[in-house]
């Protein structure tokens, strides 16, 4: 196993690079000038061209990108030229932020998708798998900033039960897990979830469903076993599938979750993502998808080692 | 049962009023529309919502904005410096007289040698204190500022590079921050913006990077009569409009930038109060004006200005607009009394374009460079959608180029005969500017001299009598003929139909009812220090 995960962790590496290499290209490919958005409008050439050479804009692609390399294989992701922050504070801090979001959507999501996928997997009558496909579909159809919005309207604004923004309550710094931030998740965290959640519901009736017509089922039947028993076999044999899906979910949710955070004015990395684009700031734009990748890559080959644990069947080449 | 239950219910009542906010009756709580908050080491990045938020509020210039009245276009008025005047027989040299007695937050006094230090942090790169950050915000307001000396502790000598008599204008966006608090944070201006010091009506308490700044009283401010009534202000960056929207009627905070139009009637329902106001800001078409360009035809550039509709525009904004009738506003001391009056006449547009030779077979190409977003551009893509079909309906082939904001200012960089524009075929731009001072009103924009990447004058108007004009009133140094100068150019502007002019924003901030004493000032920077909350 050991020796698994560490050939695994060398294939990582020139995936490692080819990422890099796909984030610098395209942060640098999106039009507009990185500087042009840190100064007035008005701001003359010679403040521009100096700036460009401040920041190392003005040599050619492929130097910035080994200078960015370079620098970033020391740990060090840069300067913000927004905020003159260092990136590696600024990204870390809203990752921080992110993981916190990310891990209460996927615990709400996935724990839901479990029992309603299961129930629909199970249920004698056709109105339970229904209604579970249904919550299913419009989990998967419904878009997660417009629910952010319908639920800020309904908790918030109408009935103010729920803070509608922010990470904690005023005068608070950082998160910390009492109910005073605790209830600043809450509709993040809902509107976050619902479309793991349709995904995962989805693939966890189908899974079951599908286990459950194999012969082995009809044989722990026969042999005398009793429901419980046996959905605990069922539930083995769709673990892979299930954990792979949510390894995918999960990644998304720490990456795709700019559009709800900007609406919850939560300071992750999505809402770092969306001041770095309009300021144009490259190198938080890179530090942080970078970082984003990487987090994915490490998510999968964790899953992918976690699989192999549960299901010995699954040989690696 | 039920006494445990009440028990329980009271402990949650309890525990709920513990983690209510514990807010003081002068707390003032806004909701910005930057996604950061603004820099705050000195000179104020995110344009002039950072100049509001982060500029006046933490510091002061040597020249500061009169930003206590309503009814009149706001004004420059002495800030730091209690006097200017050139040196007579050199107009290129000023005298500042600075204010005695003026203590930065840190404690540290206000002088000569800050003013000094100050300006070599951001226009001598040699200087230990230069900041780049700090030096791309704040070269291009000072252009014509080549020199500075202190003559005594109190007096500093400011040197132009041609007589400028606006040059008090130019000064009033330079913002002076404490060396000692420079020297105390390490030389280090990352840690400056944690910790600033300024000599502003507010000090900085707490910054939040991303989600919050704490600004509370300044007791020892030095202009008596702005002393702030608020005990504490708590600035929140909230790019998204509906999350603003939600935050103020939800009661998470009590102000809010530029709440979406669609929103007002909710807000008032909900209310709140939407306050605007007139201020220098200007949504025109800037055209091109290069040879071939139909806008050269002053025939088309009139038709154009009479084609637009704008009482319907304001009708799309849900109010939120002045129809435009120039530069600036009907009312503004630089008004003037241009002879071409700006309104809507779809058959006098329709008669201009048949004698200029136009017709429904060969109708007047003009092809707008207009954003999806972006600072002071309103609702670009329905508006400018509005506009064109009242063009095309009188007779004009107008057609856009749409882009993403900063992709169009970094198009405005080159002028229209540079490879963007030429790639992309325009022959007019769209971006809203600040038409605050004389300089970024008339001189930037319409003198032949400014041309990108020198100015803003991207359509290469070039008119001699203009730029004599506008000559005129920067050489002008007695205040009433300066105005005076200034209404000659904006007359001829006007006459000429040089752009064409559509709106001009009215600044709108949704307030709770609990927000009182507050003054909308004519003007893009406010004044936070004579509100009370209820």
């Amino acid at each position: 196993m050991l020796l698994y995960a560490l050939r695994r962790l060398i294939y990582l590496v020139p995936v490692a690079f080819g990422v890099s290499l796909l984030v610098f290209a395209l942060v640098h490919l999106a039009p507009g000038d990185p500087i042009s958005a840190i100064v007035p409008p008005d701001a003359p050439k010679e403040v521009i061209d100096k700036l460009k050479e401040y920041y190392g804009f003005d040599k050619p692609l492929p130097v910035q990108y080994f200078r960015w390399l370079a620098v970033t294989l020391t740990g060090d992701l840069g300067t913000s030229i927004g905020t003159g922050r260092s990136v590696a504070t600024e990204v870390g801090s809203a990752f921080g932020n992110t993981i916190i979001l990310a891990i209460s959507a996927c615990l709400l999501a996935f724990s839901l998708a479990l029992i309603l996928g299961t129930a629909a997997a199970y249920a004698k009558t056709r109105i339970v798998d229904r209604l579970v496909t249904s919550i299913a579909l419009v989990g998967v159809s419904v878009p997660h900033f417009w629910l952010a919005i319908v639920l800020v309207i309904i908790f918030s604004v109408e009935n103010r039960w729920l803070p509608p923004m922010g990470l904690g309550p005023e005068n608070a710094t950082g998160w910390r897990l009492d109910w005073p931030h605790i209830q600043h998740m809450i509709l993040p965290t809902i509107a976050l979830s619902v479309i793991p959640l349709g995904v995962m519901t989805r693939t966890v009736r189908s899974t079951i469903k599908e286990i459950l017509s194999m012969e082995f089922v009809t044989a722990l039947q026969a042999k005398g076993m009793n429901d419980r028993q046996i959905l605990i076999h069922v539930l083995k044999n769709a673990a892979p599938t299930c954990l792979a899906v949510m390894g995918l979910q999960a990644g998304n949710l720490i990456g795709g979750s700019i559009l709800i955070e900007t609406v919850f004015a939560w300071p992750g990395t999505g809402f770092l993502l969306n001041s770095a684009i309009f300021r144009r700031d490259l190198p938080i734009l890179q530090g942080t998808t970078l970082v984003l990748a990487f987090f994915f890559m490490m998510l999968n080959l964790a899953v992918d080692i976690i699989q192999t644990t549960v299901d010995p069947r699954i040989k690696r080449g | 049962m039920f006494n445990r239950f009440r028990a329980a219910a009271l402990g949650l009542g309890l525990l709920a009023a513990s983690a209510a906010p514990a807010l003081s009756q002068g707390t003032l709580r806004i909701g910005m529309t930057a996604a950061d908050i603004p820099n705050t080491t000195g000179q104020p990045d995110q344009g002039f919502e950072g100049f509001r938020f982060t500029g006046y509020t933490i510091y002061d210039g040597l020249v500061n904005w009169d930003l206590s009245k309503a009814d009149a276009i706001a004004d420059i008025k002495p800030g730091l410096a209690t006097e200017w005047t050139p040196v007579e027989g050199d107009a290129t040299r000023w005298v500042f007289k600075l204010r005695q007695g003026v203590k930065f937050h840190d404690g540290s006094d206000f002088d000569a040698d800050v003013v000094i230090w100050n300006l070599e942090k951001i226009l001598n790169d040699k200087s230990p204190q230069f900041d780049p950050k700090q030096a791309a915000q704040a070269r291009s307001r000072v252009p014509t500022l080549v020199g500075w000396k202190a003559i005594d502790k109190y007096t500093v000598e400011l040197t132009t590079r041609i007589a400028n008599s606006l040059f008090p204008y130019d000064m009033s966006y330079i913002l002076y921050s404490s060396p000692a608090n420079w020297e105390k944070q390490g030389k280090d201006w990352v840690k400056v913006a944690l910790q600033p010091s300024g000599t502003g009506p507010f000090k900085v308490d707490r910054m939040v990077p991303r989600e919050r700044l704490e600004l509370s009283r300044f007791d020892g401010y030095w202009d008596k009569a702005r002393v702030s009534k608020l005990d504490k202000v708590l600035l929140y960056p909230m790019p998204e409009a509906a999350t603003r929207t939600a935050a103020l009627l939800a009661g998470q905070v009590d102000w809010i930038e530029v709440p979406a139009p669609d929103a007002i009637p909710r807000l008032k329902q909900g209310g709140m109060s939407i306050v605007t106001n007139k201020y220098p800001h200007n949504w025109a078409y800037q055209p091109s004006m290069v040879e071939g360009s139909a806008w050269t035809d002053i025939r088309v550039r009139k038709a154009a200005n009479l084609a637009v509709d704008r009482a319907g525009l304001n009708k799309l904004l849900g109010g939120l607009m002045i129809e435009s009738k120039g530069v600036v506003y009907p009312g503004h001391p630089w008004f003037g009394s241009p002879s071409f009056d700006i309104k809507y006449d779809p058959e006098a547009a329709k008669k201009l374009l048949a004698e200029a030779g136009y017709s429904a077979t060969k109708k007047p190409k003009i092809k707008i460079a207009i954003s999806t977003s972006g600072s002071g551009q309103m609702l670009p893509l329905p508006m400018n959608e509005y506009v064109q079909e009242n063009l095309n309906a009188v007779g004009f082939d107008c057609t856009f180029e749409v882009m993403e904001w900063n992709a169009l200012v970094t198009f405005s960089f080159q002028p229209v005969t540079g490879e963007a524009s030429a790639k992309a075929g325009t022959n007019g731009i769209n971006i809203s500017r600040a038409t605050v001072d004389p300089y970024s009103a008339f001189m930037r924009l319409y003198h032949s001299g400014f041309v990108p990447p020198r100015g803003n004058n991207w359509g290469i108007l070039k008119d001699p009598k203009l730029d004599e004009l506008i000559d005129k009133a920067h050489a002008s140094f007695d205040r009433a003929a300066q105005t005076k100068a200034l209404a000659d150019v904006h007359t001829y502007i006007v006459d000429q139909a040089y752009w064409v002019y559509i709106a001009h924003d009215l600044n709108p901030r949704a307030m709770s009812p609990k927000v009182k004493g507050f003054v909308q000032a004519q003007s893009w920077f406010q004044d936070l220090t004579t509100i009370t909350m209820q």
